[in-house]
């Protein structure tokens, strides 16, 4: 046990090669390939890597699949080419995507789909008569795992269906027996990345506290991954009494990712990206199976499908409107439309698509649809039905509400925002010698790959996950696999640098104050005011978020404006948020527990003002549905088909954003000719 | 839409080091409140920020005594529903009860094999450190995953 107190932390220091941040899909596909790698290491050169996985909370439930899935988004399978899901992300993302990402994702995600079914996950089979089979249910009846050609039940093209309450239990349960207890530590949240003192380009370590003790914890490492998450919370959310947890994305992922990565000097890329989903009202239940499986229609109240009322709406953003499926930010834009123009509340016609359904199947069949439908809320947002319930909705009696969310940055769902990285080398990506690279800063690399995958512009520093940006769509299964192939390329990162030895450009003494800082600061004034809470020398972090929040929902896009914002109230945003950034300077701590609610955010703030700059520097509306910029209200393939990348000054406290080519490596046209299945 | 413990069903985990509960919340919510003081009940838990709670139920679904319940949000849903699991090893049973007192149950499979039972690199082969520079994981060949993928559609590629 720990000697600090709450005055007087205790400093740990730990020297690693390898240092996993994150405990989530991402990470804990990097713990299961990292430790064979390693193994093979230790057989071949008796050199033992020192590695650790550290997540601010239990990997168990930790990250975006704690509650579990009902589906897996992203599963190839033998008949799909992974050419097809690069142009599937491409024009989902409106096509400002890295195909060389995407592709390679396409090609090595299925493995760890196929690793999840044999850990015991179970993924719902097809037989030869189409019938459904449910997870469990196939295997006891010997039908063969996907691995031996077994067929999904597909609720999309990409989508496999998956009795998934503890999918994350089970992938956990793999990471760990990988790693052995003794290289996981949770509860420790990580406030910042550390440079390395000889060279600044270079990554040499981390520091967090522990949330349970008194203690920071300094980690050296060779090799980092950053794969934290992304971020909510740093818009107003539409609910914001006891309700305000409600957020789609899972409330604990704060922007520790982008903030951290961006402090370490790493590139960022297409940070003006956001996701904006739309969810059944309130409960932010998924509605993919709905659309897809059930065959449900959206319309506005007075009973019109606005997909097809509005379909001319999608010929002003040639081509991605053209698509047999269009772009997610322009089925917004076409609800919108809706309720801009007093045709709201929008419904999901549950009612109709379950009669339907019921005039072919049989009761039996029926009785099975019914909880296939529940099963998809209980699985993965139960507080969905937590309304169902107070509401008396039942499906097939009520329609039911949707609504467009509060804005989130992610990397890994449909958004595309997030770090710049090396890329594979056989996909014909860009390289230095392609040229056109003006504008780019002089210490950035040129071409796609710089030489370890998934490496960040910072050496040594490792993304996975919705952290890595310009690609998207990876999902659960994705990030796994994403996580996978960054920690192969650790390894091989850890062994070409076997001399090096990180050295911390700060001092610990100084690490260890700096995080305590809003721990002094209440030390230092409570007694000033009889008020714990309203006090002049610091901030509380409850009030820092609502004054985000507050900034980001009127200026920067928000539910407030229905997602409108321009130049100038872009201005107004950087200005506040300036204000904003320099009080967190005057966070306070009354315990461990606000303390890690003061860095959480802490990164809220970085990331949404990386969030508003890169929305200001591109000039027009990239993504309508998503956000409008009204004052260039229209996307400009001309100009602005690139991606907006940007570094971050720590020293400074600026911004430097840039542009930078954007180049197809597989065929987009494929997507929009007449009559081909998408 | 906060978790509540029920008061004459929390033991506070029998005095254990961590409670279930403090272990698992994703977001640090659920506290146990050793002498009271927080909250007049020695030794029980509590979510102690409540409206920061997704209510994901991972702490629900772990508590040995079932003590954890969710009442939906106050701020928007109507009292009276409530949603209940049991999860047991292999499945998940859970009681839906609405405002107007339907009632409906529904049990779905969580896991095919028991927990514990992973076997993380049985049957995997050892790569070599000289494949570290190749595309693909060590698994590749093993798992049936890889997809490698039409040369011709690659148009940079010559
Ligand atoms: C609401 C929702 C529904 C989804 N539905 C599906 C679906 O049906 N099918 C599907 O395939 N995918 C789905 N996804 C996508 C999938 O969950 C994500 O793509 C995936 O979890 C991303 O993996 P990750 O590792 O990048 O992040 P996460 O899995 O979210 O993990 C982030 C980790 O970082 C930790 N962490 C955060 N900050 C810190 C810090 N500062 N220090 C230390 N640790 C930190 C967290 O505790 C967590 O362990 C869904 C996502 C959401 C949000
Ligand atoms: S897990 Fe249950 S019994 Fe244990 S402390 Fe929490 S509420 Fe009480
Ligand atoms: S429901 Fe989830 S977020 Fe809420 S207290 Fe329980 S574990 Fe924490």
């Amino acid at each position: 046990m720990a000697q600090g107190t709450f005055g007087n932390p205790e400093v740990v220091e730990e020297e690693l090669d390898i240092l996993l941040i994150g405990g989530g899909m991402a990470c804990c596909g990097a713990a299961y390939e990292v430790m064979r790698w390693a193994d093979a290491v230790k057989a071949e050169t008796g050199t033992e890597l020192r590695i650790k996985m550290v997540d601010k909370a239990a990997v168990d439930r930790s990250g975006a699949v704690a509650q579990g899935l009902s589906a897996i988004n992203t599963y190839i399978g033998p008949d799909l080419d992974p050419a097809d899901y690069a142009r599937m992300v491409s024009n989902d993302l409106m096509g400002i995507t890295r195909d060389d990402l995407a592709y390679d994702l396409g090609r090595n995600v299925d493995d760890s789909v196929h690793l999840f079914e044999e850990w015991g996950l179970p993924i719902w089979k097809t037989d030869a008569d189409g019938v459904r089979h449910d997870g469990a249910v196939a295997q006891k009846e010997g039908m063969p795992l996907l691995k031996d050609g077994g067929k999904p039940v597909r609720s999309g093209k990409w989508q496999i269906m998956i009795n998934g309450e503890s999918y994350k239990w089970i992938v956990a349960e793999a990471a760990k027996k990988a790693l052995g207890l003794s290289r996981i530590e949770e509860r420790v949240f990580i406030v910042k990345l550390v440079n390395d003192k000889n060279d600044p380009s270079r990554i040499s370590g981390a520091v967090g506290f522990s949330v349970r003790d008194n203690t920071i914890h300094i980690y050296k490492a060779k090799a980092v991954l950053l794969a934290a998450g992304g971020c909510v919370n740093l818009f107003r959310p539409r609910s914001v009494g006891e309700g305000t947890g409600r957020a789609w994305y899972p409330v604990w992922n704060a922007g520790s990712t982008y903030a951290m990565a961006a402090e370490a000097g790493a590139e960022l890329t297409m940070m003006e990206n956001r996701f904006v989903p739309a969810r059944f009202k309130d409960g932010y239940g998924p509605v993919g199976a709905w659309f897809l499986l059930f065959k449900a229609k959206a319309t506005n109240a007075y009973g019109e499908d606005y997909m097809v009322k509005n379909k001319a709406m999608l010929d002003d953003y040639p081509p991605y409107g053209q698509a047999a499926v269009p772009a997610s930010c322009l089925r917004n834009h076409l609800m919108l439309k809706e309720m801009k123009d007093g045709r709201g509340p929008i419904y999901m016609d549950t009612v109709t698509a379950l009669a339907k359904l019921r005039e072919t199947l049989t009761p039996k069949e029926v009785k099975h649809l019914e909880s296939e439908a529940w099963e998809d809320f209980l699985d993965m947002c139960v507080g969905q039905c937590g309304i169902w319930v107070g509401e008396n909705i039942e499906p097939e009696k009520k329609m039911s509400e949707l609504m467009p969310t509060e804005p989130y940055l992610l990397g890994s769902h449909s958004g595309c925002c997030g770090i710049w990285v090396s890329g594979p080398e056989d996909l014909g990506a860009p390289t230095a010698a392609d040229g056109e690279y003006d504008g780019v800063p002089a210490h950035l690399p040129r071409g796609w790959n710089w030489g370890y995958r998934s490496m960040t512009t910072v050496k040594g520093l490792f993304t996975a996950g919705d952290g890595v940006g310009a690609s998207g769509h990876k999902f659960s299964s994705g990030s796994h696999a994403e996580g996978r192939m960054a920690a192969k390329a650790m390894v091989k990162y850890a062994m070409d640098n076997k001399d090096f030895k990180p050295e911390l450009d700060t001092s610990a003494a100084a690490l260890a104050e700096e995080i305590y800082k809003p721990v002094r600061n209440f030390l230092e004034h409570k007694d000033y005011s009889t008020s714990i809470d309203i006090n002049p020398n610091y901030i509380t972090p409850k009030m820092l978020q609502f004054r985000l929040q507050k900034i980001m929902d009127e200026y920067v896009a928000g539910c407030a404006t229905y997602y409108n914002t321009n130049d100038k109230m872009l201005a107004v945003a950087a200005e506040k948020l300036e204000m904003l950034k320099e009080d967190a300077q005057k966070m306070r701590a009354k315990d461990l527990h606000e303390l890690l609610r003061a860095w959480e955010n802490y990164h809220r703030i970085i990331t949404a003002e990386a969030h508003m700059k890169h929305i200001q520097f591109r000039e027009e509306s990239r993504y309508p549905g998503f956000y409008y910029r009204t004052d260039k209200n229209f996307v400009d393939e001309k100009n602005w088909h690139c991606f907006v990348n940007s570094v971050y000054d720590k020293k400074t406290h600026q911004w430097s954003l840039f542009k930078r080519k954007h180049t197809d490596l597989v065929d987009k046209s494929k997507l929009f000719v007449k009559g081909a299945p998408h | 839409m906060p978790t509540f413990v029920r008061t004459e069903k929390c033991d506070g985990c029998k005095g254990q080091d961590k409670t279930a509960c403090m272990y698992i919340c994703p977001h640090n919510l659920m506290k146990l409140d050793k002498d009271g003081s927080e909250t007049g009940h020695a030794m029980k838990a509590f979510n102690q920020e409540p409206e920061q709670c997704w209510e994901c139920y991972s702490c629900v679904k772990i508590c040995p005594q079932g003590a954890i319940e969710v009442r939906h949000y106050a701020d928007i849903v109507p009292l009276g529903g409530s949603v209940q699991p049991m999860r047991g090893s292999d499945s998940i049973m859970w009681t839906i009860k609405f405002r107007n007192g339907t009632l409906k149950r529904f049990k779905f499979p969580i896991r095919t094999t028991s927990e514990g039972s992973i076997d993380n690199y049985g049957g995997k082969p050892m790569p070599k450190v000289s494949e570290l520079g190749t595309a693909g994981m060590f698994t590749g060949t093993a798992m049936n995953g890889y997809r490698a993928g039409k040369k011709d559609e690659l148009i940079r590629v010559k």
